[in-house]
């Protein structure tokens, strides 16, 4: 019944003696002679290609994959230049521990921010350009044939003159022995046969017949399972449990405190373990945040807007003289609430600790996180840990911005030493207990002329920062500078679209005691909201068309307002829509992609129907135009569905909603059509998970507005009584 | 013990009878496609089949399923043929992560035993997964690929 997944069981040696603890430590010697091998055997030409003998080529993939396709994207940038078989892909997750005996080959693992391809693609297209070069100068040597004499194609050399071919399997072993080439030249894009095209996902056959692996999945034998509780109320800490009281329920081996502020119990059986936790009295010292609310959050967050002093994203010209001077100024107060990410799969890490040794399985964006969090937990240094990673149940941002839960099932473990034991959180625990989108205000105050023309805006945000929650390290003075998605006076990045002469956005930070964290798009969801929506009240303001408006204010900003025109003009923007339908635009640029969208609503009562969304995005490359499209239209599911239905309220020092029944999600009924405008316009690298989500939600209230008349400003929506029909 | 017959085969789980189904599934059996995510059937990740009707089995007791015939994931696919939901999810990639991923090819498999062409009004009542990333478009597209199969 035990089923040990492959990743367990890899490791990899040097030629033929093996390294003790399975880690390849020779690899940073020069190359020489040596071959690296996997542990079927097959030879590694380089860090980022193993090639079997049956023609199987084996693409190392350093990032996670969570639904967004990287690893399928991530083994075309390779495939394309390593001139392989596409049909004799396969694919492998190295290991942190791996990467780190190696000195980092695989550069970074983290998986956020659309970070997966945009920063990893020149990395892997030289690995696989390498190994192509090695592998025909293999060839080319056994021949006695320059290598510039050969050519390449889906794995097999010709060497036209002599009529002679042989395949990559047969040259693999020879191939691995040769130095690798300084500095491979690299494909133009535009020759692209792999990359590029919309081949399938590489992962789809396991996910349709229950194979795929997940962290939750993992079986060891002589496993364990264990459920945890921790203190509802931030910062609280653990006052006592009575163990005895479960420790004779079947299967229960142990009751345990996890560090300060939880218990476990460890049972034969997850069932087990969370039914006796369940049972277990247990008495909790709620700390000097139990007075925390929704309501006292807000009133802080409130009082920010009216404070002088603020972090200073982006100021152009003097907004105060602008205001002063104004014939007329136009404000709104926005909101936005705290969210959890609710990835389908909760959390959960499996542990096995030793004296010497500290392993850990488990579904996280950022591996090497995860394994300097089981260094740091056993008290073994890293080269004594390894992390396993698994496929992810959605990630979403929570599984980077903590790796709490593999603490957790370390500290569980240290309990059981030699045993392996899974950690798995309930989904009311997952609930609980995350690293929310933080709440934010906003105050939006325009200047207006006589003649109607926008002289100057203001838009100050109070409220919670990602970066001084998780990463305070990453503050610049002070400034977070996350907190200005799509708000930069300028770069690639996520750059403000609009030219407005007298400028001012800025940041009271407001830190409540609820844990703020990553999230799909996070800082530009808020952000493009209080950005779109008060343009459109501009626009209304000023009467003018919300196209014709946003137009003259972005003309500086080609590649903003290129794909703000694709998306219009798909939609037919200007021309009658449907009876009863209305429509509304949106733009943003955020994770270095372009992106705007033009959405179709209809309001019944109470009842929001979204009836198309048409999205255009500028990501510079495209090297999937099929998954770009499942991402675009996922995107808008997981923004939409925030948009209508999720808030985190907190009472008490604690998150009151705990499960899908009270934090609901989309479901098919409330899709909309989505269309998408891939336009890379190349030169750059933009990402594809994240940046289109900002658009939807305020494409849809702009629209929603056109088709009511009412502006809402605070969410989500349900707090309207509004549902998505 | 309690004796489930699951993908035709006689299994006998060692559980309270109080255990709800999904896990004697996944711990007991073994079998892990099929998946936990909210445990009040809300999100549909667990959907198998019992006696042919696509159910949500974190809400079904061991001791009501004993002697009833159910399907897994696992069990979907007959004498290694793929179900036509199956391939059409592999045909039109429809997984993202995939995790709730075997409940909601269930649920499609009993729509189409229920109505072999359903129109978008019967996939919106009877197909009520939560799925995070959202697939939710490629998968009404590959309902009608699958019923038209």
């Amino acid at each position: 019944m035990n089923y040990v997944p492959n990743m367990n069981r890899r490791s990899f040696v040097v030629g033929a003696a093996a390294v003790g603890g399975g880690l390849a430590l020779g690899l940073d010697l020069p190359l020489g002679p040596q071959v690296v091998r996997a542990a079927d055997g097959a030879p590694e030409v380089n860090a980022w290609v193993v090639i079997r003998p049956d023609e199987t080529v084996v693409i190392r993939i350093a990032r996670s994959e969570m639904g967004q396709g990287t690893l399928t994207g991530l083994a075309q940038l390779v495939a394309e230049e390593l001139e392989c078989d596409w049909s004799k892909v396969t694919t492998d997750f190295p290991t942190p521990g791996e990467n780190l005996a190696r000195k980092r080959i695989w550069g970074d693992f983290f998986t956020a921010g659309s970070q997966g391809l945009r920063m990893s693609h020149e990395l892997v297209r030289k690995g696989g350009a390498a190994a192509r070069m090695m592998l025909i100068q293999a060839a080319a040597k056994q021949w006695g044939v320059p290598a510039a004499e050969c050519t390449v194609d889906k794995g097999v050399i010709t060497h036209k003159a002599s009529g002679r071919s042989t395949t990559y399997g047969k040259v693999a072993d020879a191939a691995a022995k040769l130095e690798p080439p300084k500095d491979p030249p690299l494909k133009d894009p535009k020759d692209w046969k792999i990359a590029g095209k919309g081949v399938k996902r590489l992962d789809t056959p396991d996910k349709v017949v229950g194979k795929t692996v997940y962290g939750i999945d993992i079986k060891l034998p002589g496993m364990l399972s264990a459920a945890v509780k921790d203190c509802p109320v931030f910062g609280g800490k653990l006052k006592s449990f009575d163990g005895a009281k479960v420790q004779g329920m079947k299967g229960v081996k142990k009751v345990v405190q996890v560090g300060t502020s939880a218990v476990a119990v460890i049972a034969d059986t997850w069932w087990r373990a969370k039914s006796a936790l369940d049972a277990l009295p247990i008495e909790w010292d709620e700390g000097e945040n139990a007075n925390t609310s929704s309501a006292s959050i807000a009133e802080w967050l409130q009082a920010g807007l009216d404070v002088e002093q603020a972090i200073v994203g982006n100021q152009q010209g003097d907004i105060k003289s602008a205001l002063a001077g104004a014939a007329r100024m136009v404000e709104a107060v926005y909101s936005y609430p705290y969210q959890n990410q609710a990835a389908m799969e909760p959390m959960n890490a499996t542990a096995r600790y030793t004296a010497d040794k500290c392993e850990v399985w488990c579904s996280t964006q950022n591996g090497e996180a995860a394994l300097a969090v089981a260094s740091e937990t056993s008290g073994l240094p890293a080269t004594k840990c390894e992390v396993y990673k698994t496929y992810l149940g959605g990630g979403f941002g929570r599984r980077a911005t903590s790796q709490d839960y593999v603490r957790q099932a370390v500290l569980i473990a240290k309990e059981m030493p030699g045993t392996p034991v899974k950690l798995l959180w309930t989904r009311e625990e997952d609930m609980t207990h995350g690293w929310y989108h933080p709440v934010t205000h906003c105050r939006m105050l325009a200047a207006v002329d006589a003649n109607n023309n926008v002289t100057g805006l203001h838009m100050r945000i109070s409220g919670q920062s990602i970066l001084a929650t998780v990463t305070p390290g990453r503050l610049q003075n002070g400034k977070d500078p996350a907190t200005f998605s799509g708000l930069n006076p300028g770069g690639a990045e996520a750059a403000f679209g609009y030219t407005i002469p007298n400028l001012l956005i800025d940041h009271s930070m407001r830190n409540p005691p609820i844990p703020a964290g990553f999230w799909r798009g996070v800082n530009i969801n808020h952000n493009a909201i209080y950005v779109e929506c008060f343009m459109d009240e501009l626009a209304h303001a000023v009467g003018q068309d919300p196209l014709e408006f946003r137009r003259r204010l972005m003309a500086d900003h080609p590649k903003h307002l290129a794909v703000l025109n694709a998306a219009a003009e798909k939609a037919g923007w200007g021309k009658p829509a449907p009876q009863g339908v209305f429509r509304g635009l949106a733009q943003a640029n955020s994770f270095g992609s372009y992106t705007a969208a033009c959405a179709e609503v209809s309001v019944n009562g109470n009842a929001v129907k979204i009836h198309r969304i048409v999205c255009a995005t500028d990501p510079g490359h495209a090297v999937n135009p099929a998954q770009i499209e499942r991402q675009v239209a996922g995107s808008f599911v997981y923004g939409l569905s925030a948009l209508f239905y999720q808030e985190c309220t907190v009472k008490g020092g604690r998150i009151e909603l705990e499960n899908f029944d009270s934090y609901d999600s989309m479901r098919i009924s409330g899709m909309p059509k989505v269309e998408t405008i891939l336009m890379p316009s190349g030169g750059f690298w933009g990402g594809v998970g994240e940046p289109t989500i900002a658009v939807a939600a305020p494409a849809v209230l702009n629209a929603m507005f056109a088709a009511t008349g009412k502006r809402i400003r605070s969410f989500p929506l349900k707090n309207q009584g509004l549902t998505l029909a | 013990m309690t004796r489930l017959t699951i993908n035709g085969t006689a299994r006998d789980v060692d559980v309270e009878p109080d255990t709800p189904l999904l896990w004697a599934i996944r711990e007991n059996v073994g079998l892990t496609g099929t998946k936990y995510g909210c445990g009040i059937a809300q999100c549909g990740a667990c959907t198998v089949h019992i006696d042919g009707v696509a159910t949500r089995s974190c809400g079904v007791l061991v001791s009501d399923a004993a002697g009833k015939q159910i399907i897994t994931i696992e069990g979907l696919a007959q004498n290694g043929v793929l179900h036509k939901v199956q391939k059409a999810w592999i045909d039109h990639d429809v997984p993202q992560c995939g995790y709730c991923q075997s409940g909601m090819i269930m649920a499609v498999a009993a729509l189409l035993k229920e109505k072999a062409k359903p129109t978008d009004a019967d996939i919106d009542a009877a197909i009520t997964n939560i799925c995070r990333c959202g697939t939710f478009q490629q998968a009404r597209e590959a309902i009608h690929i699958a019923a038209n199969a």
